[in-house]
């Protein structure tokens, strides 16, 4: 069984985020960590391929600045290669360039069985490339799957609904996009980092791609203002000695909800 | 550009349309000249409601029949845009239906997709939509450079939904084409997971638990506390990834938004991710071990404490007034 994950890199979300003052876009100059979203898509993989008994796990990213240490944890999880586009003209792209690119690079991957990503990167949360994707491959998808599996060539997966969930199925070649939490991701061992730093990475620009146009120029939006909203204020922080209990009953009181 | 058509991406449930369709709406005819509600499904038991609120054609595909929306939705979509009705604005729910939707359309039309946004509006630089970003601190105005339809989707509570006193709309049939391999995947059945009291968006009273519960066993605190407040128990990302509650209790950026009367977060710091599907709450109420934890940032009343020692003295007390 041969799967796709698709990963981003991102800023990370430990540190505060900031605009470059000159594009209002987020800042993606430092260094990039995977995504923790997709974790739980490189984990699902992993497991369907040795639940399958054969095949191999494959990573595609896109970056503008030829990031790829987010990509190697993927491969340190036990991912077996990774492509990456890189092209600095791919700054600003919005959602529909970055799917055409890594629709356009899964082509170039051979044949596929199952495509995975997460419902919504961390940094951006566009949450449509998924199934943007499936649609330029022609491909059914089942996003916000929370139970995947697969017997044969047949794809069944507890689809997240409002009200609860669904079960839906279809036939491989299928795209999924899987809710953070449906497997635990594993920590990559020492023994997979050191692998991962020779496994082999494939680099595409949008060029070699043919996905024109790409960037701010392709994105067919753009920022024209960055406004700070209007700030809530804090009320009283008060320390728990023992009584407290009694501030929250006087507040809902007062707000005659009890 | 004017916006002379507008189009809602209208959902029900029970035969009756969804609030969040309702805000969509109310938005729309705000905005727009002439407002179209585009439904998956059969629509006869909501034109009257649909109408009522501002819509002046229904648009309906009728049963999908176990097909997943993402694919017939937008098909049926693309088929009524090549027949010549081309709207310049396509407003979607930030849902699960929604996203699907509207992704899929996007390739259809080869146009861009602006989301989770909170606003629309017109102006010099055309059809701007405003998404707040850093947990609601910094509002980005992103306006549409192409032409339309535009392709845009709003988080739950933008707007207000408001009956506009319309007549019930004409409903329309827009059949779902051959959507060959691509619209393959099927449903074969729906789970629905039991809840009891108010539903967690609709709640005056929402009591919210993460981390600081310190394990999954401790979460019955926060549901008694709301059972007792009349209200709906709610749960931090953090706690919904672990496992201890259905992702359908989440409130945040992937989950819920809610805005309710009260807002009690027990044990939850107030990563970014939480505070954007909290803010907009009228009261804040918070607990935290933490003193620096950026929940009391926002608080209107703020308790320093341990929630294993707070909780079951408030329900106590709670209790003993009965």
């Amino acid at each position: 069984m041969i799967i796709v994950v698709c990963v981003k890199q991102i800023p990370d979300p430990a540190t505060p985020g900031a605009l470059d003052s000159a594009t209002n876009a987020l800042k993606r100059d430092g260094k990039l960590i995977l995504d923790e979203s997709d974790g739980y898509g490189v984990e699902m993989a992993l497991q369907l391929v040795t639940t399958a008994g054969s095949g191999e796990v494959m990573v595609v990213s896109m970056a503008p600045n030829g990031e790829m240490s987010g990509m190697r944890t993927a491969l340190a999880m036990g991912a077996a290669k990774g492509v990456l586009v890189s092209d600095p003209a791919l700054a600003g792209s919005d959602a529909l360039t970055t799917a055409k690119i890594l629709a356009a690079a899964i082509q170039k991957m051979g044949a596929v069985d199952l495509i995975i990503a997460a419902t919504e990167s961390s940094d951006g949360y566009t949450g449509t490339v998924p199934e943007q994707i499936a649609e330029l491959l022609g491909m059914p998808s089942i996003t916000f799957a929370k139970k995947v599996e697969v017997s044969g060539t047949t794809l069944k997966v507890n689809r997240q609904s409002e009200a609860g969930y669904d079960e839906v199925e279809c036939q491989l070649p299928a795209l999924i996009s899987v809710t953070a939490g449906v497997v635990e991701p594993r920590y990559p061992s020492f023994k997979g980092i050191m692998a991962a730093k020779s496994k082999p990475v494939e680099t595409f620009t949008a060029s070699d791609l043919g996905v024109t146009p790409t960037g701010w120029a392709g994105a067919g939006q753009k920022i024209v203002s960055v406004t700070q909203a209007e700030a809530r204020q804090a009320g009283d922080v008060v320390e728990d000695d023992g009584t407290a209990f009694e501030k929250i009953v006087v507040f809902l009181e007062n707000l005659k909800v009890i | 550009m004017t916006i002379n058509n507008i189009w809602v991406f209208a959902q029900a449930n029970s035969d009756v349309p969804t609030t969040g369709t309702l805000e969509l709406l109310a938005k729309a005819r705000a905005i727009g000249a002439s407002v179209t509600a585009f439904v998956g499904g059969d629509a006869t038991a909501i034109a009257g409601a649909l109408g009522e609120h501002g819509a002046t054609k229904v648009y309906a595909t009728g049963d999908l029949a176990g097909k997943l929306s993402g694919p017939a939705v937008s098909g049926a979509m693309k088929a009524i845009i090549d027949g010549g009705d081309t709207p310049n604005v396509i407003m979607f729910p930030q849902n699960y239906e929604g996203r699907d939707i509207m992704s899929r359309l996007s390739v259809k039309l080869d146009r861009t997709v602006l989301t989770n946004n909170t606003d629309i509006a017109e102006s010099a630089d055309g059809v701007i939509a405003t998404t707040p970003i850093f947990g609601g601190n910094s509002l980005v105005a992103t306006a549409f450079t192409g032409s339309g339809p535009h392709l845009v989707s709003f988080r739950p509570k933008s707007f207000v939904a408001e009956s506009a006193g319309g007549a019930a709309a004409p409903v329309v049939a827009a059949p779902i084409p051959d959507l060959g391999i691509a619209g393959s995947a099927k449903v074969l059945a729906v789970h629905v997971e039991a809840s009891s009291g108010p539903k967690l968006d609709e709640a005056a009273i929402v009591v919210s638990g993460g981390r600081g519960l310190g394990e999954a066993g401790k979460y019955s605190l926060v549901e008694e506390l709301a059972t007792l407040l009349k209200g709906a128990p709610g749960a931090s990302r953090a706690i919904v990834d672990a496992g201890w509650v259905p992702y359908s209790y989440q409130v945040g950026q992937t989950g819920k938004v809610v805005k309710p009367t009260v807002y009690i977060a027990a044990g939850i710091s107030g990563a970014t991710q939480h505070m954007v599907g909290m803010k907009g709450s009228k009261n804040i109420i918070a607990i935290n071990k933490d003193k620096e934890a950026p929940i009391f940032g926002v608080a209107d009343l703020g308790i320093v404490g341990d929630v294993h020692k707070v909780l079951p003295q408030l329900i106590e007390l709670l209790k003993s007034r009965g």
